[in-house]
């Protein structure tokens, strides 16, 4: 029994026990909460989210941080709304280039980001957080503050149209999700992140183009916050510079809580679902038994808190900065 | 006054100090010489209080203490000048001087910065040395820092009651010929302050500067000789004095190299300060050892041939090609490989597994547009796995669970396996265990019978010696000598020492 209780083993199925025991909590204090209707409320809640959350994966497994998240949701939720409501604003219609055209300025604003942190060799967090403000400032200059209705019928099927209880946006999203694994485990861009996270030095001496490697990184982290955008603007029917909102902090803790190491070459794709998952189902959890939104944020940082410090091997951390 | 009485220290698998006696005299200038290994810097820790001495005694003054911290050391009077320099670079100089010792110049939390730099210009008078306190370390030369150093450890004078022993370790490494002769000055005329363990490899300072001189080797003391009667020569005998076992280094199964192919050629090339005038050329199935003193420029050798480092001048040609541009992305491409000394940071990934880490080199091969053909890597995995008798659970084994040696495999293998045919070995032998090193050995000759080139940096003399064909003797960045190593007309390690020091 006691060699299935090391510390790695624990440390790879903690989060997910953590959301067992969530869910069991939840459903005790209130028998609503375990009802495929609340399931349903979770996950398509979760679903930007979990998008954003899928990028960040890839950056922290590098070893980097990406803040640039809500501006680069911003700007691509703003453009999408723009060129689709100018190209007739109903999906059979030539309005549908705005998706493609959405995932290629996420890409491109993460093109950027990368660029800027490797060729000016700034620290990631500050280049992205800057890029971040960028994003803000350009969605605001393209709006003039205003809001952005997207109400056609068929874009919004992604929420309307339900197949087995759950919207399509859900669907599509787990599709997202199969591609994020499959670029974690099967591309050997996937294999170069854990390589870049894990040894630097050594990637570099193995003949690894590093800098090539944290672009690419920053340009699929740019695609997965466009479908982030696509997503969110889906869900409420308005692109706006708001549409970004509080995804920062929400896709951090999200990635982190499902044991994502922060300094790089650990994770993957499954850990973000299940962080993404435990932090809605908190946040689900807590109005449905009746607790204030604040209470809800003070939990979260608590947890963010507690799950880099159970997962972080302090023996071989001499100082952290 | 400062005396060590049959000191013993023990690490797991080695005995690195059998029964050293070791006295140190008022006012004298004692020298320290061995090889690597011989456990020097394994005494001079004990002396300054980095690690507990097993058995025997350490007396200061006829009493028995024992140092559980350089600190404690410090406060019995023993200093250490450390040979890397442990200044913090963006502090002050007198910031330094009294790192961890501000106390006293400290009133209700507030420093009087006044009294520290007045205090520290009397520390820097001890060392000769005219600079402003105030002087931010990272602008100093080299050779001031080294002082600051002493005057750092000197600063214990007004600390502590009683005598003071200062260990200067390998202090001239860095400096220049006038910067030594004024070390040396220094040195002499603070014999009235303290009494130092000089620590060098270059055997003719040491015979210059000191009294008396203790000859190490295998963690004993062989010798104490007076300074006036000493003799180099004799010196280095004792030093390496060892019998070699043939069958060891697997000498019978060295084979002729092919002279007709050429895979590497040096051709005078030069890197400003760390080694000038480099020429060689290595051939399928050579072993080329490059022997020399730490910081002799064998590793910056390295690095630029597998492209880290690119050279001032001077012609690298691989396979007949010149080398034009310098990354190690060009260095894997054209087949040069590197095991690097640090396998923990620079040999394998901790957290991938024993397959990620054989094709991380080479993805290309198991890539098709990207997307890797997982079955493939596997299968190359276990291959290598069987022919290198690598222990680990499967090809899926996490590499940092792995024992040393078999980090080692993985290694050759993810290189060997990826068509390399010059491969640099840096120490590839530190660390391990005797039976790793044979495996190690056994590789090498079998590269060697595959036809591969080998630039190999060993870890002791011998190693240089029962493995190589060829030997380039290397000091101060320049080849001094060159060795033919067929098996039975081996040069001796006195052949290849007095061309080192």
């Amino acid at each position: 029994m006691s060699q299935f209780m090391t510390r790695e083993n624990l440390q790879k199925w903690a989060p997910l026990l953590v959301l067992i025991a969530l869910i069991l909590f939840f459903s005790a204090a209130n028998p609503n909460f375990l009802s495929v209707r609340n399931f349903a409320r979770i996950t398509m809640a979760a679903t930007p989210a979990l998008m954003i959350s899928l990028g960040i994966t890839f950056i922290i497994i590098m070893g980097s941080i990406d803040l640039s998240m809500e501006g680069a949701v911003a700007v691509c939720a703003v453009v999408f709304a723009t060129l689709f409501l100018s190209l007739g604003g109903v999906l059979n219609s030539w309005a549908w280039v705005a998706l493609p055209a959405a995932l290629v300025v996420g890409s491109i604003f993460g093109l950027i980001n990368g660029l800027v942190h490797v060729r000016l060799k700034i620290p990631s967090f500050m280049a992205s957080l800057s890029m971040g403000f960028v994003g803000i400032g350009l969605s605001l200059l393209m709006t003039g503050g205003d809001r952005i209705r997207v109400e056609d019928p068929i874009f919004r099927s992604l929420l309307t149209e339900r197949v087995l209880n759950f919207p399509l946006m859900v669907y599509f999203a787990g599709l997202a999700l199969l591609v994020a694994w499959f670029i974690q485990s099967r591309t050997r861009i996937g294999r170069n992140f854990y390589a870049v996270g894990g040894g630097e030095e050594l990637a570099h001496a193995s003949g690894l183009n590093v800098n090539r490697v944290r672009v690419i990184g920053f340009m699929i982290a740019g695609v997965f916050y466009a479908l982030g955008a696509l997503f969110a603007v889906a869900r409420i029917g308005i692109a706006e510079t708001a549409t970004g909102y509080n995804l920062m902090f929400i896709s951090i803790t999200s990635v982190v809580v499902g044991g994502t190491a922060l300094w790089g070459g650990i994770g993957g794709v499954w850990n973000t679902l299940v962080g993404v998952l435990i932090v809605n189902v908190i946040a689900n959890g807590m109005i449905v038994i009746g607790l204030p939104r604040y209470v809800q944020d003070g939990v979260l940082g608590v947890l963010v808190i507690l799950a880099v410090y159970l997962s972080t091997d302090r023996k071989s951390l001499a100082f952290v900065k | 006054m400062f005396e060590l009485q049959k000191v013993d220290k023990v690490f797991p698998g080695v005995h690195a100090l059998k029964a050293v006696d070791f006295e140190i005299k008022r006012g004298e200038i004692v020298g320290l010489v061995g090889e690597n290994g011989a456990g020097k810097s394994t005494l001079m820790k004990i002396i300054y209080g980095a690690y507990q001495h097993d058995g025997g005694q350490v007396l200061v003054d006829g009493k028995a203490v024992r140092f559980r911290s350089p600190r404690q050391a410090m406060d019995m009077g023993v200093g250490m000048v450390f040979q890397e320099q442990s200044l913090i670079p963006n502090l002050t100089v007198m910031e330094n001087i009294f790192l961890g010792f501000e106390k006293q110049f400290v009133n209700f939390g507030v420093i009087d910065w006044k009294a520290m730099a007045e205090a520290a210009r009397h520390q820097l008078n001890k060392v000769k040395l005219d600079i402003s306190p105030s002087t931010t370390t990272s602008q100093l030369s080299f050779a001031q820092r080294q002082l600051i150093e002493l005057a750092k450890v000197l600063t214990l004078e007004e600390r502590v009651q009683g005598d003071l022993v200062i260990l200067l370790d390998e202090p001239t490494s860095v400096l220049a010929k006038e910067e030594i002769e004024l070390l040396f000055e220094l040195v002499r005329d603070l014999r009235s302050r303290a009494s130092f363990i000089f620590v060098s490899h270059r055997l003719d300072e040491v015979t210059d500067l000191s009294d008396r001189i203790y000859v190490m080797k295998d963690g004993e003391v062989v010798d104490v000789v007076n300074a006036d009667d000493a003799n180099i020569d004799s010196i280095q005998r004792e030093m390496v004095g060892r019998n070699i076992n043939k069958e060891y280094y697997r000498e019978e199964q060295q084979s002729p190299f092919d002279t007709s192919k050429v895979l590497l050629e040096l051709d005078s090339v030069n890197l400003d300060s760390r080694y000038r005038d480099i020429s060689l050329k290595l051939h399928a199935g050579e072993v080329l050892c490059l022997v020399g003193t730490e910081g002799s420029g064998r590793e910056a050798i390295l690095r630029t041939i597998y492209g880290l480092q690119r050279p001032d001048c001077g012609r690298v040609a691989i396979n007949g090609h010149s080398m034009t541009r310098f990354s190690a992305r060009k260095g894997v491409e054209v087949g040069v490989a590197y095991v690097p000394r640090e396998r923990k940071i620079e040999g394998i990934v901790a957290g991938m597994s024993v397959f990620e880490n054989m094709t991380l080199s080479q993805m290309g091969n198991y890539a098709k547009a990207g997307v890797l053909d997982i079955g493939k890597e596997r299968a190359l995995a276990r291959e290598w796995i069987g022919k290198l008798s690598i222990k680990a659970s499967s090809e899926n084994a996490d590499c940092g669970n792995l024992s040393g040696g078999n980090q080692q495999k993985v290694v050759l293998a993810k290189w060997r396996s990826g068509g390399s045919d010059i491969i640099l070995l840096d120490h590839p032998t530190r660390g391990l265990d005797i039976g790793a090193k044979e495996d190690v050995y056994v590789m090498v000759r079998e590269m060697s019978e595959a036809g591969i080139g080998i630039i190999l940096v060993a870890d002791t003399l011998e190693e240089a010696i029962g493995l190589s064909h060829t030997i380039a003797v290397i000091k101060d960045g320049e080849i001094q000598k060159r060795y033919d190593c067929q098996p039975g007309s081996k040069p001796s390690l006195y052949d290849l020492i007095q061309y080192m020091i």
